[in-house]
């Protein structure tokens, strides 16, 4: 059984068609990257996928679950299974760290003092940010709050994380702390991994899988060798300006 | 050639390519604030809904409904004791002036209490919490949205309902009426020292009050406060859930709450002037 699976999937906001007979399977345990230009509707089909935003028309099954025919009640309980890393970490300003970890797992599981204490330590160890626990997110960097939007998602032990532009805004060193995260939480937790991306470096390295979108529709959608060899025209266009810079496994 | 240029020029054109006159702009206008004001009561009517159902349930954490009763009442008490000390005093020193000149300053003590306890402090303490705590909530929670901290709590199956506005607007209902409570107060005592100093005799003053004010007068003023909280709590949550746009988006609710929080309140006035005084007793 598949962990995601996409089919039909039409997305439309007044006047305008943003993601138009999107088809996409995602094995269990899989990386897989969605890339494309801004605009392209990568988010908008990140926010589908988490129950975030409601499809025009389509399926989109988590497990054997559709979800875009569930109540906002019922997709909570699908929600639980899911972990989603923000662009911006969208960590809540007026809590510390410890407390932005231990949020969703306080809300929804009945957890002593020393359990939730032992839930952020090792969170915060596995993303290299031990100690930080009384910390607010005004006083971090914008790489160490990812990688407490990162622990904060991995707290309810997730069987599959969505993550925004995961790298973006982030100089070279900490972009590949964060690639390295991503690969690390995979093979520690076998989790299924959604990424959405435009940073081509960071997409061939760490993608099993990788599925281009392009006004709305996928034009490729294989393995990154398959991709880097594509002959589509967009497909080339898109990856033309960075070769050289990433390398296929 | 000249055919087909007649031909066109016959044909009849859609609304939009009609020249922009000043009968078509007011129209535009019309139908673009009817349907705001459609949209607005159809969010304020649901997440009111949502609320009670949030509430009814059980759903909200008594930390945070605390946390919330705290910030708010805090925020709040000066602004809302400036607000209505200052208004005593003037409306203290009017009302004295006019009437030791023609006698009647034994009715001084009684019909400023009567106004402030009815009217003046449950509606100009609304007005201050408005403006101050109204406009944090809508600010912070239209914040929240656009950086996606709200997304988070959803992300998270945790209802920004049950954690954001369910607590606001229980505390906002719970905190305005404690604030009027002390508006009152500080109103009266304001009044009081006013007329003394503009020729009303203190005992006069104590006697008026306690002659023609009577208990109904507090409860009317306090359940006024009761919906001017909830009118409050609930739209500052809405329109700061509906922010859109960036930091240009987060002014704009702010801006919006207060403006539709002090049109609610004066509206809602109107009714309660005439349901309160309406009742037996008075």
């Amino acid at each position: 059984m598949s962990a995601i699976t996409v089919r039909n999937l039409v997305y439309e906001v007044p006047e305008k068609r943003i993601l138009d007979n999107i088809n996409l399977t995602v094995e269990s345990g899989q990386i897989v990257s969605i890339m494309g230009q801004s605009g392209s509707g990568k988010t908008t089909l990140l926010k589908l996928l988490t129950g975030l935003l409601r499809p025009t028309s389509g399926e989109i099954l988590i497990g054997e679950t559709d979800i875009a025919s569930l109540t906002e009640r019922q997709l909570d309980e699908i929600r639980l299974r899911l972990g989603l890393v923000f662009q911006y970490a969208a960590l809540f300003d007026s809590l510390s760290v410890y407390d932005n970890i231990i949020f969703g797992v306080v809300r929804h599981t009945k957890r002593t003092r020393a359990e939730l204490d032992a839930i952020v330590s090792e969170r915060l160890a596995e993303v290299g940010l031990s100690g930080s626990e009384t910390l607010f997110p005004s006083q971090l960097s914008g790489g160490m709050q990812k990688r407490v939007g990162l622990a904060r998602a991995l707290a309810m032990q997730p069987s599959i994380v969505f993550y925004d532009e995961p790298t973006s805004g982030l100089d070279p060193i900490t972009g590949h702390t964060i690639d390295e995260l991503i690969m690390a939480t995979r093979e520690r937790t076998k989790v299924t991994s959604v990424v959405v991306s435009h940073h081509l470096p960071s997409i061939f390295k760490i993608s099993d899988r990788i599925a281009m979108l392009d006004k709305g529709r996928i034009v490729i959608d294989g393995t990154p060798a398959e991709v880097n060899a594509s002959q589509e025209p967009v497909v080339q266009a898109f990856l033309a300006p960075e070769r050289g810079s990433f390398e296929a496994k | 050639m000249s055919d087909a240029l007649t031909k066109k020029a016959a044909e009849p054109k859609s609304i939009e390519e009609l020249p922009i006159t000043p009968v078509k702009r007011t129209g535009a206008g019309i139908i673009t604030l009817w349907r705001s004001l459609l949209v607005f009561l159809g969010e304020t009517a649901s997440l009111t809904g949502r609320t009670i159902s949030e509430v009814a349930r059980g759903g909200m954490a008594v930390g945070d409904l605390v946390r919330q009763m705290a910030l708010l009442g805090a925020d709040s008490i000066w602004v809302v004791l400036v607000v209505t000390t200052a208004t005593g005093i003037v409306f203290a020193v009017y009302t004295a002036t006019l009437a030791t000149s023609i006698g009647f300053s034994k009715f001084v003590g009684g019909t400023l209490a009567f106004s402030f306890l009815n009217e003046l402090g449950p509606l100009l303490g609304g007005v201050a919490f408005a403006a101050r705590a109204g406009a944090a909530i809508a600010a912070e929670i239209g914040t929240m949205v656009v950086t996606e901290q709200v997304d988070a709590l959803r992300a998270m199956a945790v209802s920004p309902v049950r954690y954001l506005v369910a607590p606001r607007v229980v505390a906002c209902i719970i905190m305005l009426p404690l604030l009027i409570v002390f508006a009152d107060v500080s109103g009266l005592i304001g009044s009081y020292y006013a007329a003394g100093a503009n020729g009303v005799a203190h005992q006069d003053f104590v006697d008026s009050v306690l002659t023609f004010v009577r208990v109904s007068d507090l409860t009317s003023g306090l359940i006024k406060a009761v919906v001017f909280g909830f009118i409050i709590g609930i739209v500052a949550c809405q329109q700061g859930l509906r922010t859109t746009g960036g930091a240009t988006g987060v002014g704009r609710s702010t801006t919006s709450s207060v403006v539709l929080c002090v049109l609610l309140i004066f509206v809602s006035d109107i009714f309660l002037a005439e349901m309160l005084m309406a009742k037996p007793g008075r």
